[in-house]
């Protein structure tokens, strides 16, 4: 309050100077050129000047007990000060609080998603199964989200963060299209992802994704993750059950297979990853990036494709139980 | 709860459950308020009734809920005096997702799920968890009794999943008086075994002819 009377009363002395000068509290070199052109003694006076306005008579704004020095003073104290709240709940540690208020949520994460380059584009392929801690949320959820008609991406972590980073991805992109008047690189797409990612990174988010698809310079594949890391590769698997799925991928992965091959290949990287993961399942979905795009190859319940590939052979018996006859 | 200084949120508990049909849609929760182990009434609606399409069912923190509800509708009335038009049920759907993310470092403690008729007159639930991942299903529950619904209706309900190609149709094909019978037996049975549920149940059904309310008493212990 007593600043802005300072500023009013300086603006009608000074008009031509800014009040930025005379309100910093340390004596710091002038920023304006028209102090320095000033001479010693017209600043000198200046000085004098404000630091007679500094001193106020604020005599009115004692607490009545210190001008009255009595024994009254300390109970006149607690009736004259001001009324005071207990800080609300929660601002001891706020940072605290928010991490527990975060784990506590437990919001849907678990999965197995992947991804590779071959000859012919990009292989995409997830599954479907959302936790909440040990509760299956939903077999049902889409992760693979199609950010463009010629770009993917993967959604593993929490699925809010998947959800809604993948969407503002995709009007970037469009946005990138219409400013530049062409289509954005993946190298382009995961670089804005990333960078997101990284400023936020520390506060909780959790995401495991892959950006794939096919621009200019042929197909693209980068694994993008919340810690701000991203990875350009060839061959990519993220989530709770990608161990299993590596071990099938690397293990039956050729540059040179057909669309087909790739797409049972992750197909059943996908099905034994749910197979064995409890945080995995639901319906495996495999997309093919081409130079027009991506397509839908299948979409698979992975308890049908257990006794497709496992079909139930009949087990010879030794001893058969034979009901016991009516009585 | 409320004791320790430092934990911001409390559970009122309660359940809802949505259930989409091929031309209605079925939005029930139950009407009880608790914390801890009190009931503080047994007349508290759950149900927020967004748009004439459009209704929101949500349990968890009724602090948050009152909000969330208030925010809703307010964003629903400026969508009113801009576009000359009710909110469809998926543009609400969305809406809520982005509500409840931009509360991501501090999240609403409200599970929901979201009934009405999309543009087409079917029926359409949306289904989030309480920082905004949503998804469109055939039928779905929230709340302390959703882990005890969840497989009934599974069990009834269970249609193809929409990943599958070629696709299925995810509504269920029973009748409008089929599915409030089933949301009433549903609600019976997750009364006998969850504290936090029972007293009475509201029942909103949306239709090509509106909303319709219809209340069920429940087991008060």
């Amino acid at each position: 309050m007593l600043l802005l009377v300072f500023g009013l009363s300086f603006l009608s002395f000074f008009p031509s100077l800014s009040l930025s000068q005379h309100f910093a509290p340390t004596r710091t070199k002038p920023h304006h050129r028209i102090s320095v052109s000033l001479n010693l003694k017209q600043r000198k006076q200046r000085e004098e000047k404000r630091r007679m306005m500094m001193k106020l008579d604020t005599s009115g704004l004692e607490s009545f007990s210190a001008a009255v020095p009595s024994a009254m003073a300390a109970a006149e104290d607690q009736l004259f000060a001001p009324p005071s709240f207990d800080l609300p709940a929660g601002c001891a540690d706020f940072d605290k609080f928010q991490m527990e208020a975060k784990q506590t949520l437990k919001h849907a994460k678990g999965t197995t998603t992947l991804a590779f380059i071959f000859n012919q584009g990009v292989i995409v392929a997830a599954d479907s199964r959302a936790s909440m801690g040990g509760y299956i949320s939903s077999q049902s959820v889409k992760k693979i989200i199609e950010i463009n008609p010629y770009m993917l991406g993967t959604m593993a972590g929490g699925a809010a963060d998947c959800q809604f980073w993948h969407r503002n991805l995709g009007i970037k992109c469009r946005l990138h299209e219409l400013a530049n008047k062409r289509r954005i690189s993946v190298t382009g797409a995961s670089k804005l992802l990333a960078n997101i990612l990284y400023s936020y990174r520390g506060m909780g988010l959790s995401i495991g994704t892959m950006i794939a698809g096919w621009d200019e310079k042929g197909p693209g594949l980068y694994y993008v993750d919340s810690e701000g890391g991203r990875l350009k590769g060839n061959r990519f698997s993220v989530g709770s059950g990608s161990p299993y799925a590596y071990g099938v991928l690397d293990n039956g992965y050729r540059p040179d297979m057909t669309v087909e091959e790739a797409h049972e290949l992750a197909r059943r990287a996908i099905y034994h990853a749910t197979f064995r993961d409890g945080a995995s399942g639901g319906v495996v979905s495999v997309y093919h990036v081409g130079p027009n795009g991506w397509k839908k190859l299948s979409g698979d319940d992975v308890s049908e494709l257990h006794y497709k590939y496992y079909p139930v052979q009949p087990t010879p018996v030794e001893h058969e139980m034979v009901d016991a006859p009516p009585a | 709860m409320a004791l320790r200084g430092d934990w911001m949120y409390e559970n009122n508990g309660g359940t809802c459950v949505a259930i989409a049909g091929i031309d209605y849609c079925v939005v029930a929760a139950d009407t009880r308020l608790s914390v801890g182990y009190n009931i503080l009434t047994r007349d508290h609606s759950k149900i927020c009734s967004l748009a004439d399409k459009v209704v929101l069912a949500s349990s968890g923190f009724q602090g948050d809920i009152r909000a969330l509800h208030k925010n809703l509708a307010a964003r629903h009335l400026l969508y009113q005096h801009q576009h000359n038009k009710q909110m469809s049920c998926p543009a609400m759907g969305q809406l809520l997702s982005n509500t409840l993310y931009y509360k991501r470092f501090f999240p609403y403690y409200a599970f929901n799920v979201l009934g009405g008729l999309d543009n087409e007159g079917k029926g359409c639930v949306f289904t989030y968890d309480a920082v905004g991942s949503y998804e469109r299903v055939g039928y779905s529950t929230q709340g302390s009794g959703s882990s005890l619904i969840m497989p009934v209706l599974d069990n009834q309900l269970k249609s193809p999943s929409p990943l599958l190609l070629p696709a299925r149709d995810a509504v269920t094909p029973l009748s409008e008086t089929e599915a409030v019978d089933l949301v009433k037996d549903v609600f019976a049975s997750a009364t006998e075994r969850d504290i936090y549920t029972g007293d009475k149940l509201e029942i909103v059904v949306i239709n090509a002819s509106g909303i319709k309310r219809e209340y069920l008493e429940l087991r008060k212990d």
